[in-house]
């Protein structure tokens, strides 16, 4: 019959071809994603330098196959050269202002392999919850988390993350968050949070990391030096945002700390004091750092490797803030227009997909300094009832 | 089910063991249900006028809930699992407690919208269990649209086979007829809405010579408009087609939609402006609408069925029959279309505050708790005539992936406001209450 499409010999078979083996391996920042697609008459062939190339590859493969009313798998013929535009092209979950049970971590890291997202940014605790089971200090998911029985990732959990983000070519960057956004460590940690006072008397309420007592660099060492051997990427993200000054200002200690130490009345400089011994600390584990804007905005001594993590938003701000933070040489990850736990009505994916990242003043140099982004979720209102739909 | 509700889903751990030795508290042996009328109900569909107060007294060793009608009991056995609860060792308690409980409301409603997304049964029937939680009384089943057509018609099957989706995303009539059994199990009205004269594309598809052609420059242009109102093979077509409803859906009203007509394609069609001249109607466009939806309000009169309308029904004038309900939705200023409605003398409903399908971030709950839908100027007799209202989860943006996160646990809210006093009105108490209901809906 005419208009019949002429169906050739079947296709069994898709050779893949990586010609730098590392199917051991872990994922990088500098891994080569691109990957080479032909499909033709008898012969399909899928060709990558790396083996994170050929999932790119495969997953494109798996979506070019279609299927007609008769149940006939078919493909059409097809050449693809393929890469991505940038490295870094990441997803936030919030693990602490609600619990995730593991299977909800591994089929968001499926969805995303199938976006071809390679970074799953696993902001693991935070104010609410400790839910990280530390070897080392066991006591703070068992004071912290929402139940130190059933809301925790013990550390199989997270070897089970991992290996499963890494079959899809995922890595996993683990965020510890501090100095703000520590109240939950403080009950599995004494000593570790500032009392705040009222007046010359402590309040019984708790503030952010205390910077000035050396027991902190001592905790924070040892848990990051924990946390560099469990969580095998390069990169740790160490937070420092939303650092609230009120509670290091009523504390007649820290004042005279910043008296001795001559910083007047500027906090800034103090949780610059933290951030920059932090900073130091992750970087003799051998461990490189991404940190949330307000570290450079503070004016925080950074190395040159940095990476800053552009989030704020309020009426475009974060355009200016990625010329500014590329103009003094870091590199930056976006994600102030990604910020997905923002619900609105409608077609609220248009206004997303219409960002483009590179669109602020600058030379090209800057421009390459922007390594990715990433869609943020945070969990205020999200816990695994309503994750999937919500993100996807 | 409650039995199950209740004690099947014990998420203890044990922690610790109580002793063995025999206990001293008091024990509650058994919940007894008593249903006062003659005729308790059991086997008949819940109405408007249907008895849903209940007396609950919680003493050891028996319970007793008592209610005039079968529908009370339900609402009082919901309220008695929300009591029982388990302590740390695996043990289920009940406070002593005198619980006299009725509604406020006796239309406390949730709109699903099966047109726009087709949602398939067990959606549906996962909806019902917790409009059931949350003592809703009213699925109003927005079954067609302009978007697909999937209600198996018996006498018109071109309906669904030309305007569904696809085949196998219709209801068949076995289907509406699970949903309608398992929605009076729970004491849930099932009121169908069959929308027109707008809104009705998909009506077009499969029954021809239906909708109105339209017109540019004295040509047909292919495309359609609302239902035509001049043809009497319209009114033929409508008496048949709400037979068949009239008889599928046994409660005793049926909503006639007559919201958002758009008039430009009548006004293009010549055989309209024809009919506009003759009927003299002038260029009051909004008349020939009335002049339709009487004649749909007297076919389904005909069939013993009262009348549901959008409120554009009621504001260009239909003449309607005095128990017609008028469904106010229009978010602009709806405190004063409540007085109109309610002084011109109509029942009438709220929905105007409560579109749930529009989503934004944070507590949103809290601005649905918050509505008071007697906030109107009226006299007592007018604020009489308010007889409750539903929370609409239109599909533009719904189906089965996302509609159960995206309607609860936000319509509990509106479920409290329609059942519980106007007095109870304390956002953080309903917070902690609300947390924890959510918590056992799961």
């Amino acid at each position: 019959a005419e208009n019949e499409p002429s169906w050739e010999t079947p296709c069994s078979e898709l050779l893949v071809y990586v010609s730098t083996p590392g199917c051991d391996g872990f994922p990088s920042l500098d891994s080569k994603e691109s990957y080479k697609l032909s499909v033709s008459k008898g012969s399909m062939l899928l060709s990558a330098e790396t083996i994170w190339g050929a999932l790119r590859g495969l997953e494109t493969f798996s979506q070019l196959v279609g299927r007609d009313e008769n149940g006939t798998y078919y493909i059409n013929e097809t050449e693809i050269v393929d890469f991505p535009r940038f490295p870094h092209r990441g997803l936030l979950l919030d693990t602490s202002r609600h619990y995730l049970p593991l299977r909800a971590i591994l089929e968001t890291l499926d969805v995303m392999a199938y976006n071809k997202f390679n970074v799953f940014h696993w902001h693991i605790v935070d104010d609410p919850s400790f839910p990280y089971e530390s070897s080392t200090f066991p006591e703070l998911s068992k004071q912290g988390a929402f139940n130190a029985m059933t809301h925790v990732y013990t550390a199989s959990d997270v070897r089970t993350v991992i290996e499963h983000a890494r079959l899809r070519g995922i890595r996993v960057i683990v965020e510890f968050d501090t100095p703000g956004h520590t109240l939950s460590w403080g009950p599995g940690a004494p000593g570790l949070l500032t009392p705040c006072y009222v007046g010359k008397d402590p309040s019984g309420v708790y503030g952010p990391i205390n910077p000035i007592v050396n027991s902190t660099y001592q905790f924070v060492t040892s848990l990051f030096k924990e946390v560099s051997a469990v969580f095998p990427d390069f990169f740790l993200h160490l937070g420092g945002d939303e650092v609230d000054f009120t509670c290091w200002k009523s504390n007649p200690e820290i004042r005279a700390f910043m008296k001795e130490m001559g910083f007047g009345e500027d906090y800034k400089k103090l949780e610059s004091f933290y951030i920059q011994r932090l900073l130091h600390i992750v970087s003799s584990l051998g461990k490189g750092y991404i940190v949330w804007q307000e570290v450079f905005d503070n004016d925080v001594k950074l190395r040159p490797d940095t990476i800053i993590h552009v989030w704020k938003e309020n009426s475009m701000q974060y355009v200016s803030e990625m010329a500014n933070v590329t103009r003094a040489g870091y590199r930056a990850l976006l994600s102030a227009p990604w910020y997905l736990n923002r619900i609105s009505y409608g077609q609220d994916w248009i206004a997303a997909y219409k960002v483009e990242p590179l669109s602020f003043a600058g030379s090209p140099e800057q421009k390459a300094l922007v390594i990715g982004g990433e869609a943020c979720m945070w969990g205020e209102y999200v816990d695994v009832t309503n994750l999937t739909p919500r993100l996807w | 089910r409650y039995y199950e509700y209740m004690f099947g889903h014990s998420r203890r751990r044990t922690r610790g063991r109580r002793p063995l030795a025999a206990r001293a508290e008091p024990q509650l042996f058994q919940l007894q249900v008593v249903i006062e009328a003659g005729d308790p109900g059991c086997d008949r569909h819940p109405q408007l006028t249907s008895s849903e107060a209940y007396h609950l007294t919680v003493t050891e060793p028996v319970a007793i809930l008592k209610a005039y009608e079968v529908w009370g009991a339900l609402r009082g056995l919901e309220t008695f699992s929300q009591l029982v609860h388990e302590d740390d060792y695996g043990s289920f308690l009940v406070n002593e407690s005198e619980i006299n409980d009725f509604p406020r409301f006796a239309h406390r409603g949730v709109l699903l919208d099966t047109s726009r997304h087709y949602l398939p049964l067990k959606s549906i029937l996962t909806n019902l269990d917790a409009m059931a939680f949350n003592k809703f009384n009213v699925l109003h089943w927005h079954i067609v649209d302009d978007q697909s057509f999937p209600y198996q018609s018996i006498y018109f099957p071109e309906l669904s086979d030309k305007g569904a989706y696809s085949s196998n995303l219709i209801y068949t009539p076995t289907d509406v007829q699970l949903v309608i059994e398992y929605a009076r199990l729970r004491g849930i009205r099932v009121i169908p809405e069959f929308d027109t004269p707008g809104h009705t594309q998909s009506w077009g598809k499969g029954q021809k010579d239906l909708l109105t052609p339209c017109y540019n420059g004295g040509q047909p242009t292919g495309s359609f408009g609302p239902v035509n109102p001049v043809w009497n093979t319209t009114y033929d077509f409508m008496t048949k087609f709400f037979k068949e409803i009239s008889s599928v859906f046994p409660d005793e009203f049926i909503h006639l939609g007559g919201d958002e007509v758009d008039f430009s394609c009548w006004k293009s069609n010549p055989e309209v402006k024809e009919f506009m001249k003759k009927k003299g109607f002038g260029t009051d466009y909004a008349k020939l609408e009335s002049y339709y939806v009487q004649n749909i309000v007297d076919i389904v009169s005909s069939y013993n069925k009262g009348q549901m309308v959008w409120q554009e029904v009621f504001d260009h004038k239909a003449q309607l029959k005095p128990d017609t309900v008028v469904q106010v939705w229009m978010a602009n200023n709806y405190a004063h279309e409540l007085s109109s409605v309610t002084g011109a003398g109509f029942t009438t409903i709220l929905s105007a505050p409560w579109y749930l399908d529009y989503i934004s971030y944070g507590q949103d709950w809290k601005k649905y708790y918050s509505v008071e839908p007697l906030n109107f100027p009226g006299s007592e007799e007018q604020k009489k005539l308010v007889i409750g209202g539903e929370a609409c989860l239109w599909g533009e943006f719904v189906d089965a992936t996302n509609l159960t996160p995206r309607l609860w646990p936000r319509a509990s809210a509106v479920g409290e406001r329609l059942w519980s006093s106007s007095n109870v009105t304390n956002l953080q108490d309903a917070y902690k209450r609300l947390t924890n209901h959510r918590c056992r809906m799961l």
